[in-house]
């Protein structure tokens, strides 16, 4: 049994008056895949984006409740956003490189950080960091090309060695493949299969093919509360929960 | 209603809609047409007004460097010689222009000539020296009647007293017609000489130059404080009642008359702080104020138009929030904001009203070489000419508008480029 990387507890976030997430408990493993699966607008994606903090943006939106990493409490005024968010990458839904080279693309985590020292050293990690994301062969010759000159799929595999360029334990993925082709999808749901080797993932999804595939522990969420949470494998066949069978089964949602 | 129904009025309205369709085709076209004519016609009367101004009438004129006339030696130092008594060089000339003058008649011939023809005499000898004792024919400028009469402004069919050359002076400048002994040839005093009562020297090197001077000034001064207040409104101000407040105020500035900066410059910049008057740095100063508001708007609609994808992939491999906005924000934005600038700088290039209000309307002959030094600018040249009885400075008006056309298709044309070269597709 591994560790628990992330542990949620009673997290209600509000946008406004409106309340977004009812008291949501975790645990979540490490080096595990988490799927948080649930119809749309049932809170998968903000309780996503609170772990590494990226709801602050919004400003209507306030959480509370605790939400420890490592043991440690981010869910507070004092916690450094920055160096969570460098222990914490993520993905989102639409790809979104920056309109700058390839190369640039992911060396510009390492070089905000201050993680080189050397040009070598930063290629060395720009490198390794598209080879661990599958995305150094088709690339190689082109890394002054814009990373936009891409396509979808490469995209996100780019933000995906983007993210994993600082070196995080966590990698939070939105949805990563609601723009992709089934083909790019495939590709992208192998490569988080091997990252599972040295991340802990999170992955919300719409699709529940996609949930079944690549996790090991599966959250349903619905209308802001976690109903039920377990092995992927039980979800998928047994659920204990009525919503949870009418929704994997297609019933609503 | 039953199919057919239906399937007969969705026919009897599509062909109104699609006449519809023609009708406002046609406005369009008309309405392009129509404003393509305007420009058209405007471009042509300012050109046909203002092409003669590039070409001045230069004089034949035989000119005797007698020693004993100019009170110097072949030894002469240069000191000297910048002393010589040209005056009366170019006094005699004058006499022996035609043969056998009366003194009455020498006067007419002198009117012939431009004031600036002491100094070409002069000039033409300080460059060779080795002329004196001799007798050189130099080409001169005409006076501006002259050039008039000749490029066919001033008519020489009006009553007598009505023209600016009498009858002998036109029978003396169809001689010179006839004998080839004048001609026209490119204006360089148009494009280096600053501004002069006298049309033949007048020229717009001075308001150029000023005008050159003050869109730096507006430059160095509003561009880094437009970016910082629109990158601190869109990327950083809390978004409370003060920042709104702040927001559509500076709307409202975007649309004061200019006259009213002009009026705060004399008031607060000249009055108060005791800056020197006519000079491009307050003219800059007032006119950066007017121009403020136009490139922030420019800037935070292009800081608003950056995808926040950018900013949140930024932010979430931990970047800082200064980091995530000038590392990627404001390099996007950049082209949008260089376009507005250029546009307000274009706008503080045409502007007249302020600049009058802090002086910078004064009869300024010299070019000016610095920011503090009195001098006009192109609008204000245009008016002051316009404003003048003088013929000659009619073409001259028209050339000035030319030259600040000129100046602001360069600067939408540096506009396109620069927004070409940087900008990225997302």
């Amino acid at each position: 049994m591994s560790n628990s990387k992330i542990l949620a507890n009673g997290v209600d976030v509000y946008y406004g008056s409106k309340q977004a997430l009812f008291g949501i408990s975790m645990d979540i493993k490490e080096k595990e895949v988490t799927a948080l699966i649930g119809p749309s607008g049932c809170g998968k994606s903000t309780f996503l984006r609170c772990i590494n903090r990226m709801n602050d943006l919004i400003e209507i939106c306030k959480v509370s409740g605790s939400i420890k990493v490592d043991n440690q409490e981010i869910i507070s005024e004092k916690t450094d956003v920055v160096s969570l968010r460098s222990k914490i990458g993520m993905v989102f839904q639409k790809p979104n490189p920056f309109p700058k080279s390839i190369f640039d693309n992911v060396a510009y985590g390492p070089t905000i950080h201050g993680l080189v020292d050397s040009k070598n050293e930063l290629e060395e990690i720009v490198h390794s960091s598209l080879k661990k994301a599958g995305l150094f062969d088709e690339v190689k010759d082109r890394l002054n090309e814009p990373g936009t000159s891409l396509s979808g799929g490469q995209q996100q595999r780019l933000c995906i060695a983007r993210a994993i360029a600082v070196n995080p334990e966590i990698i939070l993925m939105d949805e990563p493949c609601s723009a992709l082709d089934p083909i790019a999808t495939a590709i992208i749901e192998e490569l988080i299969d091997e990252l599972r080797l040295n991340y802990t993932i999170i992955i919300v999804t719409h699709s529940m093919q996609q949930a079944a595939r690549v996790s090991q522990k599966t959250c349903f969420f619905h209308l802001g509360e976690l109903i039920e949470t377990g092995e992927t494998n039980k979800i998928f066949t047994n659920p204990d929960n009525t919503k949870t069978q009418d929704y994997i089964t297609g019933r609503f949602g | 209603m039953n199919n057919s129904v239906a399937k007969e009025k969705i026919v009897s309205l599509r062909k109104k809609r699609s006449l519809e369709d023609m009708r406002f085709k046609y406005y369009g076209f008309t309405a392009m047409c129509l404003s393509l004519a305007v420009l058209v016609f405007l471009l042509y009367t300012i050109f046909s007004k203002g092409y003669t101004a590039f070409q001045k009438t230069i004089v034949l004129l035989e000119v005797d460097y007698n020693q004993e006339v100019l009170k110097l030696t072949p030894d002469s130092s240069d000191e000297d010689m910048e002393k010589g008594k040209f005056f009366r060089v170019k006094k005699q000339a004058i006499e022996n222009f035609f043969p056998d003058l009366s003194k009455s008649d020498i006067k007419l011939v002198k009117k012939l000539f431009s004031i600036n023809v002491d100094k070409e005499i002069k000039d033409y000898f300080l460059e060779n020296p080795e002329v004196i004792n001799t007798k050189q024919q130099i080409w001169v400028t005409a006076h501006s009647d002259v050039d008039q009469l000749l490029k066919g402004n001033s008519r020489r069919d009006v009553p007598e007293d009505r023209r600016k050359l009498n009858d002998i002076q036109l029978s003396y400048v169809d001689q010179l017609v006839e004998e080839n002994r004048v001609k026209q040839v490119f204006n360089n005093f148009f494009f280096t000489k600053a501004d002069s009562r006298h049309p033949e020297i007048a020229g717009v090197a001075g308001s150029f130059m000023g005008s050159l001077f003050t869109l730096f000034t507006v430059f160095i001064l509003s561009f880094p404080i437009a970016i910082g207040a629109s990158v601190y409104l869109e990327e950083f101000a809390p978004k409370n009642r003060i920042t709104e407040l702040i927001e559509v105020n500076i709307s409202n500035l975007a649309a004061v008359p200019s006259i009213v900066f002009g009026l705060l410059g004399l008031g607060v910049l000249l009055n108060v702080f005791g800056l020197p008057r006519s000079t491009p740095l307050v003219g800059g100063s007032v006119l950066a104020l007017m121009t403020l508001p136009t490139i922030i708007i420019a800037c935070r609609a292009s800081l608003k138009a950056v995808p926040p994808s950018i900013k949140e992939g930024a932010l979430a491999v931990g970047a800082t929030k200064t980091q995530a906005v000038f590392h990627h924000v404001v390099p996007l934005a950049l082209p949008g904001t260089l376009t507005g600038t250029i546009i307000g700088l274009a706008q503080a290039l045409g502007e007249t009203a302020p600049l009058i209000m802090i002086g910078m309307i004064a009869f300024i002959p010299n070019i000016p070489t610095g920011l503090t030094e009195p001098s006009a600018a192109l609008p204000v040249q245009i008016y002051l000419w316009v404003e003048s009885a003088e013929r000659g400075f009619q073409e001259k008006s028209a050339a000035a508008i030319m030259i600040i056309l000129i100046f602001l298709f360069m600067m939408n044309a540096i506009a396109v480029f620069l927004r070409n070269r940087f900008e990225r597709k997302w």
